[in-house]
């Protein structure tokens, strides 16, 4: 870990009512890094999603990004520090072209009038710089496209705004071999382009294979945050369904502590 | 990691991103198109020539020039609340009272001429306010109460309603004999300057065209081959020249007088069509309107905000509907307590969807208004002069409007099932 994390969230504490849903939560996203975040149905992910993107704020803890302790209590300042989330069920409009998808809601003008020259041309060098090869034309209406085909959009989405930190839930849950292939080669790439991607997978055949570091929570506590070259398939799958492995450090390695 | 390309369906994408196709594959493609129920405004075309063959046997009178310049004033009231209905059918929501909304606005506007002797312009401008604010008010029950919008206008088409009969009196009339505002669909422009407005009008569309044509190939953007382009063009001199040709002969019944020219109803309606088409297709608001229509719940995470979209949909609808019952008050020289209450607003939907806007949201056009328009009206205009008795003219409107909401179930389903949305 040699460089500084990109975002760390410190001793997160978040209750809806009487569930106290996540416990004393670290999370540490470095730049350049795949970091899954794995965990059984109700072990808390998605709600640590969301109070990293500001769509339910965590009640207590720090939310320390580039080292300095920021607050997000919305969506908004979120986006505005550079955090992209990227939902399990796509935030496309089927209507829409990839171009109108990718500047929707960060149109770009000139005047009054929409600028497509601009927009289209953008569009077709993120998609270039990302290797996607899978469109036939940036102006084919979304609807046209297939699954691994829309997730690719949504992910180029995050990278044409340059931003910092991309949370990409589940997105290879609804594809097939091939596109989950291209999806994960895309998130490599969005990784080698430096920037910090928070990975949350069931499927861990994935998360070995892109995945740099490993945070699994466990009844809403993390239960480990290990690098994935130090631990196999089988003790990330007792971290997750017990909370605990032989041999597999808690969650107080030193790589997590600030 | 390397880049695996696994599938056919994924061959290059860089290469071919912005190459102009051929005519031909241009025409295969849009066949292809239609054949997967994307089929735009292709049914209401057809749809045209259809019913101008069959009225044209049936009756005589039908194809004449007298009949046609008739059939264009028709339709004017109808296209113009059409456009304010395609707005609300964007994006999925309805507007039922927009019919109503343009008989009070033209109420307001009929008694501030008639009764405060105010000039014409600030009493459409004042109409057309009271429908904005009619607009505004559904749009905030819609987006902010999250109330229906069938609802809400279902309860608008019967309060307004009262509004009007309120304004102007039991069983009373307000008559329009203003010259401009009677103008409107009564009066015609010289012949010359028919002309000199179609010219304007081809020249206009055709550097436009030509020039973003141009651009596109410069900056290496995807674009239609020329040929289509050219084809464009050519069609819209075609159907400008015929129709002012035709509206430019002499239709006078009377041998002593002539009567000849395009009715100022068709330049008011090309206005109307020209900013709509620019709003929707060309500012970052159209965008959001078909991005709210497709997914409003993508849109709210793009950070649109979907509400005053919704409520700026409605508010634009409404004003859009009292321009409509200004012209619907000039062509019948009056308005009455019953002005929007009838068959418009149906005519309306029926000639957006005809047109090929969706009644599902996020799929449609201003010009839907105008080709839809045109057939609404013609089979209006074709019946009555069939001198049918009044239960058939019901019924054949009620049974197109099925068909074109039929249609266009359908084609959704079509799209959906291969993939072209």
């Amino acid at each position: 870990m040699s460089d500084a994390p990109l975002l760390a969230l410190r001793g997160i504490n978040k209750s809806f009512g009487v569930a106290h849903v996540l416990h004393d939560v670290d999370l540490t996203i470095y730049p350049g890094q795949v970091t899954a975040l794995v965990g059984d149905n109700g072990a808390g992910k998605s709600t640590l999603v969301k109070a990293i993107a500001g769509i339910h704020p965590a009640d207590t803890g720090d939310y320390l990004f580039d080292g300095k302790p920021v607050t997000v209590h919305s969506p908004k300042d979120a986006a505005a520090l550079g955090i992209e989330v990227v939902y399990q069920d796509l935030a496309l409009c089927e209507n829409l072209d990839i171009v109108e998808n990718m500047f929707l809601g960060r149109e770009q003008k000139s005047g009054i009038v929409l600028d497509e020259t601009t927009m289209e041309s953008r569009a077709r060098e993120v998609l270039a710089s990302l290797s996607v090869r899978t469109v036939k034309s940036v102006r084919q209406s979304v609807a046209s496209l297939s699954g691994g085909q829309r997730q690719t959009v949504a992910i180029a989405k995050s990278a044409l705004w340059k931003s910092k930190v991309v949370l990409l839930d589940e997105p290879t849950a609804a594809l097939g071999v091939a596109q989950t292939r291209q999806v994960l080669d895309l998130v490599r790439r969005l990784a080698d382009q430096g920037v910090g991607v928070l990975l949350i997978s069931h499927n861990l055949t994935d998360v070995f294979e892109v995945a740099d570091r490993i945070t699994a929570l466990y009844l809403g506590r993390v239960a480990a945050d290990v690098a994935v070259k130090d631990v196999t398939s089988t003790q990330v799958v007792e971290l997750i369904t017990t909370g605990r492995s032989a041999n597999v450090a808690g969650p107080s390695t030193p790589a997590a502590s600030v | 990691m390397t880049d695996i390309t696994t599938d056919a369906e994924q061959a290059g994408f860089a290469s071919d991103l912005t190459q102009s196709n051929t005519l031909g594959e241009s025409v295969r493609a849009y066949i292809s198109r239609v054949r997967g129920g994307d089929m735009g405004a292709l049914p209401s075309i057809l749809g045209l020539i259809v019913l101008f063959i069959v009225f044209g046997i049936a009756n005589d009178r039908f194809l004449s020039n007298l009949n046609m310049a008739n059939l264009a004033s028709q339709s004017g009231s109808i296209i113009i609340l059409a456009m304010a209905l395609v707005l609300v059918l964007l994006l999925g929501e309805i507007d039922l009272s927009a019919g109503v909304t343009g008989g009070v606005g033209a109420c307001v506007m009929g008694l501030l001429i008639v009764k405060h002797d105010q000039p014409w312009f600030v009493a459409v401008l004042v109409g057309v306010i009271s429908g904005a604010v009619i607009g505004l008010i559904i749009g905030v029950l819609v987006a902010k109460l999250g109330v229906p919008s069938f609802v809400v206008t279902l309860a608008f088409y019967l309060g307004l309603q009262g509004v009007t009969l309120k304004l102007i009196g039991e069983g009373g009339s307000v008559r329009i004999d203003q010259p401009v505002i009677a103008g409107i669909a009564n009066n015609n422009m010289g012949v010359a300057w028919g002309w000199i407005a179609a010219v304007i009008v081809i020249v206009l569309f055709a550097s436009l065209r030509l020039l973003r044509h141009r651009r596109k190939v410069a900056k290496g953007l995807q674009h239609q081959p020329l040929a289509v382009v050219v084809a464009q063009i050519i069609a819209l001199t075609a159907v400008l020249a015929v129709a002012v040709f035709v509206l430019n002969q002499n239709r006078s019944v009377n041998p002593n007088f002539s009567i000849s020219g395009v009715p100022y109803v068709i330049p008011l309606i090309v206005v109307l069509l020209v900013f709509w088409t620019f709003a929707l297709g060309r500012t970052t608001w159209g965008r959001h309107v078909y991005a709210v229509g497709g997914n409003a719940e993508a849109a709210r995470r793009a950070g649109i905000n979907v509400d005053r979209i919704r409520i700026s949909v409605f508010l634009a609808a409404s004003s859009m509907a009292v321009l409509s019952g200004v012209v619907e008050a000039s062509y019948g020289g009056k308005v009455s307590t019953t002005s929007g209450g009838g068959n418009e607003l149906l005519y309306a939907v029926g000639a957006a969807v005809i047109g090929g806007t969706s009644l599902f949201g996020g799929r449609g056009k201003a010009s839907d208004a105008v080709v839809g328009g045109l057939v609404i009206a013609t089979i209006v205009n074709g019946l009555g002069l069939l001198a049918q008795a009044a239960y058939l003219n019901f019924v054949v409107t009620g049974a197109v409007l099925l068909l074109a909401a039929s249609v266009d179930a359908i084609s959704r389903r079509r799209r959906s099932a291969t993939g072209l949305g």
